[in-house]
């Protein structure tokens, strides 16, 4: 099978992701989305690794890895907190940074 | 020792100045002293000066070096030649007298060391513009005359008028002061140079309209310093100071500096007609005004003022004959150094026995408690209308031959307003003796209700009087015998006869035709018959006389409101244009940034938006640039 395909699968995710984020209020769907399109991302890179013959993209993709896991620990005690503060998950309730 | 002339007087100002009040008992002394000293100097180099062969008389010394850069040279440097010998024995001789009488005049004013140091001041500027051998150092000195008269005008600054007075005075100089300003540059840029012996002998290398251009800024100059119509509202304001101040700027310095001026520049009016019309028609014209204002003026010293203003007219009018009347113009120069600085102090005199009243209509019948005042203020009096055998005689006959000798139309015209001007003269002078000495006594308490009881001066303000009387009396005839004057001056200034159409004994037998009408005329109306306290209505031309022939109105219309007009209207510009632009600019990126704060609304998921349509749009035009 061509890796090629594995690009398509990734463009698919991303986009499921990309929706996701921008259509759900639940902070922690949005959350999960998020790590969707991070996958996604992952996904290309590896898959043009392949593609090129050299290691260069897999490395990238450890990096997001490990990137994505700090991301994930700082983001669930944001949430959580959020959630203790205004007993709601919902992004449309912090709303208050504005002008 | 030609520099000590002008650093005697300027030490004294400097000392006076800067003493402190330790001066104030014997400072006005030390001020008469080196002026005295000043007129010691100058007189050793004229008794040097005459031992010489008429053409090795100038004498030359540099000081320093003002501004040694290359391609302008500027250098504080003296030339005492026979113009400004003449003038230096004037400015000191007169300038002494003037001291002398006041530290009799200011005796009981507070401010007597300042007066002096101020006195000293301005006869050190007077010496360093007659003797300086380039326009720039004259320019100096210019400025000079111009800060001196400003704070001697300004004597009183108590008082607001004279404080108004003084500005005046230095606001229209400042106009004469930026012609001269304008003629020395375009000099430098003409003849790249400054110094007189450059620039005057190198005249015919230049063209006529650079000539033209030239002179008339000169006369602009001569102008402002020496009171000539359109820049004579000055003079009669001037009154305000102290009247040894009057004395002074009316009769050795100040107002003689425009005559030097263009006598001095004499070359550059030669190889300019047109400019030496025009300066002719100034002195006719001023001539007459001033002899107008002059007759209808009730206070003394404005009255003296007018006739100042025509006097200088005359001489002015004598400078733009050309080579035919610079000799005249300084003569009449120098003989009204000496009569006009006796009629101020005489009127100074009169002012002090009666308590410091100016209107004449309220003098009368004075010459027997004034004598000596009396006599020496007649003797002018009689030099001044022209007397045969006094000095004006001479002196006045001399400019309106010279006017007839012009030759032509012009001559016919000049030398008719030269006899009319000795009328009016004639007529002025003699209103001012028949109201002050003669008549019935008008006295009336001043404003604090104290009788006033006329006395004669002191010594010390009479023994200057009487001498200056003398030299009303005879220094025309001395200049006029054997034509010593003349001869004198001829090397600096050339000298041609004009041609006169009318015969030298008709013009001086139409000058006393015209001298008797004035007189005659004047005694008609007062003299015969005693003179109203108060001022009738009088004509229409009268009544514009009182008002200095509107030239206040003049300018208050032309130059003071259309001045308020300009900048009303700039302002207007300014605030609605200017301002208009800049509020604008402030004002649109204010409502701008007020919209596009709304896109900031706190929802994170708009900002996503943003965020991915911003990121889609960079790779679709990424894309773009790629497929072309």
């Amino acid at each position: 099978m061509s890796p090629i395909n594995y690009v398509y699968l990734a463009a698919l995710l991303f986009t499921i992701g990309a929706a996701g984020v921008l259509i759900r209020r639940n902070a922690i769907v949005v959350f999960m989305c998020i790590e969707l399109m991070l996958n996604a991302a992952n996904l290309t890179l590896v898959a043009f690794s392949r593609m090129h013959g050299n290691l260069d993209g897999q490395i990238m993709a450890f990096f997001v890895m490990v990137v994505a896991a700090a991301e994930v620990v700082v983001g669930l005690a944001i949430i959580v907190m959020l959630y203790r503060a205004r007993h709601s998950a919902s992004v449309d309730d912090a709303s208050l940074m504005k002008l | 020792m030609i520099g000590l002339l002008v650093g005697v007087p300027l030490l004294g100002a400097a000392v006076l100045l800067c003493g402190g009040r330790r001066l104030d008992r014997g400072g006005h002394w030390l001020g008469t002293l080196l002026s005295a000293a000043s007129f010691a100097i100058g007189a050793a180099l004229f008794l040097s000066m005459l031992g010489k062969d008429a053409e090795d008389r100038a004498m030359h010394s540099k000081l320093f070096s003002w501004v040694p850069v290359e391609g302008f040279q500027a250098d504080v440097a003296f030339q005492l030649d026979q113009l400004s010998m003449t003038f230096v024995l004037l400015i000191t001789g007169v300038g002494t007298l003037i001291h002398i009488y006041s530290v009799g005049y200011m005796e009981h004013d507070p401010g007597r060391r300042r007066f002096f140091g101020y006195l000293n001041l301005f006869l050190a500027a007077m010496l360093l513009l007659v003797l300086a051998d380039n326009f720039l150092l004259l320019y100096v000195g210019w400025e000079g005359v111009g800060l001196a008269s400003y704070l001697l005008i300004g004597f009183w600054q108590h008082k607001p008028s004279a404080a108004t007075a003084a500005k005046k005075a230095f606001l229209v100089n400042r106009v004469g002061d930026a012609g001269l300003a304008v003629a020395i540059f375009l000099m430098f840029t003409t003849f790249g140079s400054f110094a007189f012996a450059p620039v005057l002998s190198s005249t015919g290398e230049a063209g006529e309209g650079t000539l033209t251009a030239i002179g008339l800024m000169l006369l602009l100059a001569a102008c402002g310093k020496s009171a000539q119509v359109p820049l004579q509202s000055w003079l009669g304001d001037a009154m305000e100071g102290p009247t040894p101040v009057s004395a002074l700027i009316h009769a050795a310095t100040m107002v003689t500096a425009g005559v030097y001026l263009i006598t001095r520049s004499g070359a550059i009016f030669n190889g300019a007609p047109d400019a030496q019309l025009v300066v002719v028609v100034v002195g006719g014209v001023t001539l007459l005004f001033g002899a107008i204002v002059g007759c209808a003026k009730d206070d003394i010293k404005k009255a003296l003022a007018g006739s100042t203003m025509s006097q200088i007219g005359y001489m002015i009018l004598a400078a733009g004959l050309g080579p035919i009347g610079y000799a005249f113009a300084i003569m009449h120069l120098v003989t009204h150094g000496f009569f006009k600085a006796g009629l101020f102090l005489g009127a100074g005199s009169v002012m002090h026995g009666m308590n410091d009243e100016v209107d004449m209509r309220r003098y009368g019948g004075l010459r027997t408690h004034m004598p000596v005042t009396f006599v020496t203020f007649g003797l002018g009096y009689l030099a001044i209308i022209g007397f045969p055998g006094l000095s004006g005689f001479f002196s006045k006959d001399q400019i309106i031959e010279a006017a007839f000798g012009k030759g032509g139309t012009e001559g016919w015209i000049l030398g008719a307003v030269t006899l009319l001007g000795a009328a009016l003269t004639a007529y002025y002078m003699t209103r001012v003796m028949l109201m002050t000495f003669f008549g019935e006594k008008r006295w009336q308490p001043d404003a604090e209700g104290r009788e006033p009881h006329p006395h004669e001066s002191p010594k010390i303000m009479t023994i200057p009087m009487i001498v200056l009387a003398f030299g009303s009396v005879f220094a025309g005839g001395l200049f006029k015998a054997g034509d010593t004057f003349v001869d004198w001056l001829e090397p600096v200034t050339a000298f041609e006869h004009g041609h006169s159409p009318v015969s030298a004994t008709a013009v001086t037998a139409s000058t006393i035709v015209s001298l008797v009408l004035g007189v005659g005329v004047a005694w008609f109306q007062y003299g015969r018959k005693p003179v109203p306290a108060v001022a009738p209505r009088g004509s229409l031309l009268t009544r514009a006389a009182r008002r200095d022939l509107l030239q206040d109105d003049f300018n208050h219309v032309v130059l003071v409101s259309g001045g308020t007009h300009l900048t009303r209207s700039l302002v207007y510009v300014d605030n609605k244009v200017v301002d208009g632009a800049v509020n604008g600019t402030a004002a649109g990126f204010g409502g701008l940034s007020g919209r596009l704060r709304r896109l900031q609304n706190g929802f994170a998921r708009s900002y996503a938006v943003s965020m991915f349509g911003g990121a889609a749009v960079l790779i679709a035009a990424t894309l773009l640039m790629r497929a072309v």
